[in-house]
């Protein structure tokens, strides 16, 4: 394992935006019996870190990224945001889901301006806000569509102008661009790392694709097959920033760092695999 | 098919089907009239009669009574329908209690509750408004509590991680699905406060087109009848083209495939 589960960004002055401490997660089946998701989870992302969780699918990544959302309260262990005790919602945080979460009885523009007007902003000045985040996302002649007339690149962009507009102090991320093609990824990865390094909030980044959170993040964790998934592995990106995912992709010290890690993944990965041919 | 020549086709089955109609009903084919114009009455017969109608002036009145009863049956079986479908959305356990009688209710053939309306109501326009809500209500109730209940959970969640309060998902999440599904019934519901009142003024009143039409029969004045059921069709159609229009102008945020009538 390269570097410690605990460690955290540039030492010991940066406040703990995310502390995840022994948390099990368990959900009761219809049958009557108990499935547990995530067991003795510990992870640690330092304010303006930017974490990337990887692990073979239905390892329990989202409710991990869940737990820190406060959607789902864990059965045992403690989350701690910003050193205070999660007991509800997580106000910090900002979420980024998978699927479609845009109101689709909305505007782009209105589905931006929406985190604002319910905190009540004033209507004009939160549509404002709105459209200058739209520009930022490069959809600013496209604020009068409604989420069906927009690709499936753009209806992400708008997601993510809608989150950040909030200004939360923490990023959830769960697959975020995994439903789209690999050049809107990369495209779409390089928007978020620009957006990012203006005022490098806490990044919890849930993927499947390792290319992608070597890319994107300072650390990579690598979660075990499921169930019962446990954090495994703990590997510090320490590529050069800023970045292009395209052409970092192409750096010597990616691959070697690709291949080191791949070497943990693969073995949970044909783990998680049988374990969902077997059920 | 071009948009011109779908509409000659359109024309050409109406022309055809009247001139049959006419061929059948005035001419002897193998020594026979083949449709008793007594029966079936024919197509001059009919025009006639729509014409003497509007030329008269008669029809305004029954044509007045049945949109005034049709609008009323639509306005308050939707609002009782959303309220109610709201509560039931929100409060599993009430729902839970109800379901059996909401069932039973919605069961019932309306037609039965006429003679009780009539008692209840009276002739006037009430007794045909209040079927015309039993129709409506159930549609409306139905759609409205399975958009509540049907809202998408990310899209709950989403809501949710943007800071909205118990108040703010109903304005922006709960109500908008559940519009989104009444107004997707929209053709439906109307159509049946229609029905409701039609039917009402059938089984006994004092005016409106289904009276005109039973009293037609009444005489067996089957070109009375025909003329009073060509009057509701274009009716029919009229209300129909401007739900339409509602709907296209409400529901803008949705795709235009899979949009399909009931």
């Amino acid at each position: 394992m390269a570097g410690g589960a605990t460690a955290t960004a540039q030492g010991n002055t940066q406040a703990t935006a995310i502390a995840l401490s022994e948390v099990s997660v368990a959900f009761r089946l219809g049958g009557g019996g108990l499935y547990t998701a995530v067991e003795r989870a510990t992870l640690n992302v330092a304010d303006g870190e930017f974490v990337a969780i990887v692990g073979p699918t239905g390892c329990g990544k989202s409710t991990l990224l869940n737990i820190a959302a406060g959607l789902i309260a864990p059965s045992s262990g403690r989350v701690d945001i910003f050193d205070s005790p999660l007991a509800a919602l997580n106000r910090q945080a900002g979420y980024l889901f998978q699927a479609d979460a845009l109101f689709p009885w909305k505007t782009a523009l209105e589905n931006v301006a929406i985190g604002l007007e319910t905190a009540g902003t004033p209507t004009v000045e939160a549509r404002a806000r709105a459209q200058s985040w739209l520009m930022r996302v490069g959809l600013s002649a496209f604020g009068d569509r409604y989420p069906h007339m927009l690709s499936g690149g753009q209806r992400k962009r708008v997601g993510l102008a809608q989150v950040l507009i909030r200004d939360p102090k923490i990023l959830l991320m769960d697959e975020p661009f995994g439903p789209l093609d690999a050049q809107t990824r990369q495209i779409m990865g390089n928007l978020l790392l620009d957006l990012w390094s203006g005022d490098r909030k806490a990044v919890l980044f849930v993927t499947h694709d390792l290319e992608e959170a070597i890319a994107l993040s300072d650390r990579v964790v690598i979660m075990s097959a499921g169930p019962a998934a446990r954090v495994i592995g703990d590997w510090r990106v320490k590529l050069a920033r800023p970045r292009d995912i395209g052409e970092i992709k192409l750096d010597h010290a990616f691959h070697e760092l690709h291949r080191d890690i791949w070497h943990m993944l693969k073995a949970e990965v044909i783990k998680g695999y049988a374990q969902t041919e077997g059920a | 098919m071009s948009r011109t020549w779908l509409i000659v086709l359109q024309v050409l089955v109406a022309v055809v089907s009247i001139a049959l109609w006419h061929v059948l009903t005035t001419y002897q084919i193998f020594g026979a009239v083949l449709l008793p114009p007594f029966f079936f009455s024919n197509p001059l017969d009919v025009a006639q009669q729509i014409v003497a109608w509007f030329a008269s002036g008669v029809i305004w009145k029954h044509l007045w009574v049945t949109l005034i009863e049709s609008i009323l049956a639509f306005v308050l079986g939707s609002i009782g329908g959303v309220l109610v479908g709201f509560w039931f959305a929100r409060q599993p356990r009430t729902a839970a209690v109800f379901d059996p009688y909401v069932k039973m209710v919605n069961a019932l053939p309306r037609v039965v509750l006429a003679p009780i309306f009539t008692l209840w109501l009276g002739l006037g326009i009430w007794s045909k408004v209040a079927l015309g809500v039993t129709l409506v209500f159930f549609i409306v109730f139905f759609n409205v509590y399975q958009g509540v209940k049907e809202v998408s959970l990310t899209v709950l969640a989403n809501a949710r991680m943007l800071g909205m309060s118990e108040r703010q998902l109903m304005r922006h999440v709960y109500w908008p699905s559940a519009l989104s599904w009444m107004f997707s019934s929209l053709h439906t519901s109307v159509g049946f406060a229609v029905v409701g009142a039609v039917v009402g003024e059938y089984l006994g009143s004092a005016a409106g087109l289904g009276y005109l039409i039973q009293q037609a029969e009444g005489v067996f004045d089957v070109a009375g009848v025909f003329a009073g059921m060509f009057v509701l069709a274009a009716f029919v159609i009229v209300i129909d083209t401007l739900v339409t229009m509602v709907e296209r102008r409400l529901l803008v945020w949705r795709p235009l495939v899979g949009d399909s009538r009931p």
